[in-house]
């Protein structure tokens, strides 16, 4: 069993008039088999959060710590932390011209899985992954997320997370722009992920329409670059009947003490 | 990419105009030494130019360093002619009239000239391949090739330019009505190597030329491709890649002159720089004359910076005297490697250099899959899997 531990974590993201506290204490811990829901505001802090896990250098850590399983991430390059186990699928993934999705996954599968896979099993993983995802074989070919939809894009995210299968994964509003047929299956894929027992899921959205095919096992609710309540399932529907205007004042008073 | 410095859109107001009311000579004599304040050489580093600068240009003889070997399918006639001074071949010369002095100095100076001819209605299956073996830096040689690709014809050619040289040539292509041509010169010298090529290319009625220029090696590389139309609806895509490392000077100064009705150019280059002393200078020329109603054109130069210390000049240059374009823009971009590209690929488990390689192979690849022969695709990844190696190894 994998475990992800987030203590007291203040982040600051570099802007262009400098360094800008986003963060202030963040305590989080995730096991693999569970899932949990981050839920907050727009600009709470909850994207800078994943990107901070997976070591964006844009976003500075000023204190606290993050440990995979003993080890203290922060001291990892961002490939690093990837092989150890992370990923983060992201609320908007990078287009990267002239390198086809084949040759990306294939890449990416042997760094993380430490040898090249068997061309023939992969190629089977990869044609029945992307089927399972309604995904058309065209895209295999096309460079990496160019010209992809919305949808298109979250489709892919999740073919990566079903073949690298990671110990940890935040998926960042993986639902976001999608119809309810892909809804539906972005959300199986997700629960295939879940059902193995090896991958601890952390699902920022905004919504609870995702939270009804993906069970979450704790609801955490994010304001002002902290997390101001836990709960179980429950909370989404309450969060989603009332808002996050109650956290208002939370919200204001972390920003006051700052 | 990360762009550090952006132009894009139509500005009329730049004479490209210039470039073809600029005197034109075969007698070297006609041009004054050139100091480098010249526009046509201000950004070339004349003091590296050796014996290309001679002051007495009667004198000049070529060295006898480069030897050119064709490969060629039997139905292209391949001729070796005699070439000097006023008993040159009367074809020689009938595409292009120099315009700079180390032009003229080539054309006046080449001893032996190759004159290659794909004839009427002959559609080549394999390419012509011309080689340059440079022998030696030291003393300065010169060369001459004649492409003629006849009405209906089809042809690819691969000019290949290996080893050390202090070189000057003229390359004349002339490809007829409905002819289809696809040339690169790929120039891949050792490091010590000068080579100053002007490329004269005449587009015949209807005819559709892919030019591809590709530089690698070499201590200063200056090709100058000029286009001109023999027709109505011609078609010519300029291509170009380079990779230019420290202390490399790679230059490209493209003149498409359009004069006939709707003929179409796309010029697209694209380069990547590293390093200390490492210099690419881009001028796209374009000039629509009043008669070149229906003309479409786009050209584009797109840098990287993959270190500190390179400097890209990008020059995009559109005169346009006929109310009655079909289209016409252009635009230059020199930037960074995208820091969110490396960010994605390495936070799926990719080493940083291998994400590089990645992203900077990715940033050729639209060009390279767009030249189609396999021939000099195998060689451009080959040299680009090298250059990498070595750039991210440092
Ligand atoms: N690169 C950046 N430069 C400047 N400000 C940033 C940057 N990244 C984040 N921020 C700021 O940090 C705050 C938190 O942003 P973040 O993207 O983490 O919020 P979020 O909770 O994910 O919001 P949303 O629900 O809209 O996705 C915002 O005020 C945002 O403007
Ligand atoms: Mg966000």
């Amino acid at each position: 069993m994998s475990v992800l531990t987030i203590k007291d974590l203040h982040v600051s993201v570099q802007t262009d008039d400098g360094a800008r506290p986003i963060l202030r204490g963040v305590d989080l811990t995730i096991a693999s088999g569970q899932t949990h829901a981050l839920m907050g505001p727009n600009g709470s802090g909850k994207s800078t959060l994943a990107y901070a896990i997976a070591g964006h250098p844009r976003y500075e850590v000023t204190s606290g710590s993050i440990v995979l399983d003993g080890d203290d991430i922060l001291d990892m390059s961002i490939d690093e932390r990837a092989r150890a186990g992370l990923f983060l699928a992201m609320q908007y993934p990078v287009e990267v011209p002239g390198v086809s999705v084949t040759n990306f996954l294939r890449t990416a599968a042997t760094a993380v899985r430490g040898e090249a896979p068997k061309v023939r099993l992969w190629v089977k993983e990869v044609r029945e992954t992307m089927d399972r995802l309604s995904m058309d074989p065209a895209f295999a070919e096309r460079n990496v997320n160019e010209g992809f939809s919305g949808g298109e894009k979250k489709r892919s995210e999740l073919l990566q997370l079903e073949l690298l299968r990671p110990k940890i994964a935040v998926l960042d509003e993986i639902d976001s722009g999608l119809d309810v047929d892909a809804l539906k299956v972005v959300s199986e894929g997700i629960n295939r992920v879940r059902e193995s027992g090896d991958t601890g899921v952390m699902l920022i959205t905004h919504y609870t329409r995702i939270l009804r095919y993906v069970k979450p096992d704790q609801v955490h609710v994010f304001s002002g670059g902290r997390i101001v309540e836990r709960g179980g399932a429950e909370l989404a529907e309450t969060l989603e009947s009332q808002g996050y205007e109650r956290y208002a004042g939370l919200d204001l008073a972390s920003a006051g003490s700052n | 990419m990360a762009p550090l410095s952006q132009q894009s859109g139509i500005r009329p107001d730049v004479p490209a105009a210039d470039r073809s009311e600029r005197l034109r000579s075969w007698n070297p004599a006609d041009f004054p030494v050139p100091i480098g304040r010249e526009e046509e050489w201000r950004f070339t580093p004349m003091s590296q130019l050796r014996d290309l600068l001679t002051e007495d240009a009667s004198a000049v003889v070529g060295s006898g360093s480069v030897s050119v070997e064709v490969k060629a399918p039997s139905d292209v006639k391949v001729e070796r002619v005699a070439h000097q001074g006023a008993q040159h071949d009367s074809r020689l010369g009938t595409v292009g009239v120099p315009a700079e002095r180390v032009a003229a100095l080539a054309f006046s100076a080449t001893a032996t000239a190759t004159v290659l001819t794909v004839p009427q209605d002959t559609q080549l299956t394999e390419p012509i391949v011309v080689r340059a073996h440079g022998n030696g830096s030291a003393g300065a040689d010169f060369g001459h090739v004649l492409l003629q690709v006849e009405a209906l014809a089809s042809a690819v050619v691969v000019l290949d330019h290996v080893g050390s040289a202090t070189y000057a040539d003229n390359l004349e292509i002339r490809v007829g009505d409905q002819g289809h041509l696809t040339v690169v010169s790929l120039l891949d010298w050792d490091v010590d190597a000068v080579h100053l090529s002007a490329h004269h290319i005449e587009v015949g009625r209807d005819a559709r030329v892919v030019h591809v220029v590709v530089s690698l090696g070499g201590e200063v590389i200056r090709t100058t491709p000029e286009v001109t139309f023999a027709g109505p609806g011609g078609d010519i895509e300029l291509l170009g890649l380079f990779f230019t490392d420290p202390n490399q000077h790679h230059e490209h100064r493209i003149f498409v002159d359009h004069s006939e009705p709707n003929c179409r150019s796309n010029v697209n280059y694209k380069g990547a720089l590293i390093g200390e002393g490492a210099h690419s200078v881009w001028i796209g020329d374009v000039l629509i004359r009043a008669g070149a109603v229906g003309t479409e054109t786009y050209e584009i130069n797109r840098n990287l910076l993959l270190s500190d210390g390179p400097r890209a000049d990008s020059v995009p240059n559109l005169e346009i005297e006929t109310g009655d374009v079909a289209s016409a823009g252009h635009a230059s971009v020199t930037g960074r490697l995208d820091g969110d590209q490396l960010f994605y690929l390495m936070a799926r488990g990719i080493p940083e250099l291998e994400a590089r390689r990645l992203v900077v192979t990715g940033f050729f690849a639209e060009l390279r899959d767009r030249i189609g022969v396999a021939f000099v695709t195998e060689r451009l990844t080959a040299a680009l899997e090298t250059e990498l190696q070595r750039a991210t190894s440092s």
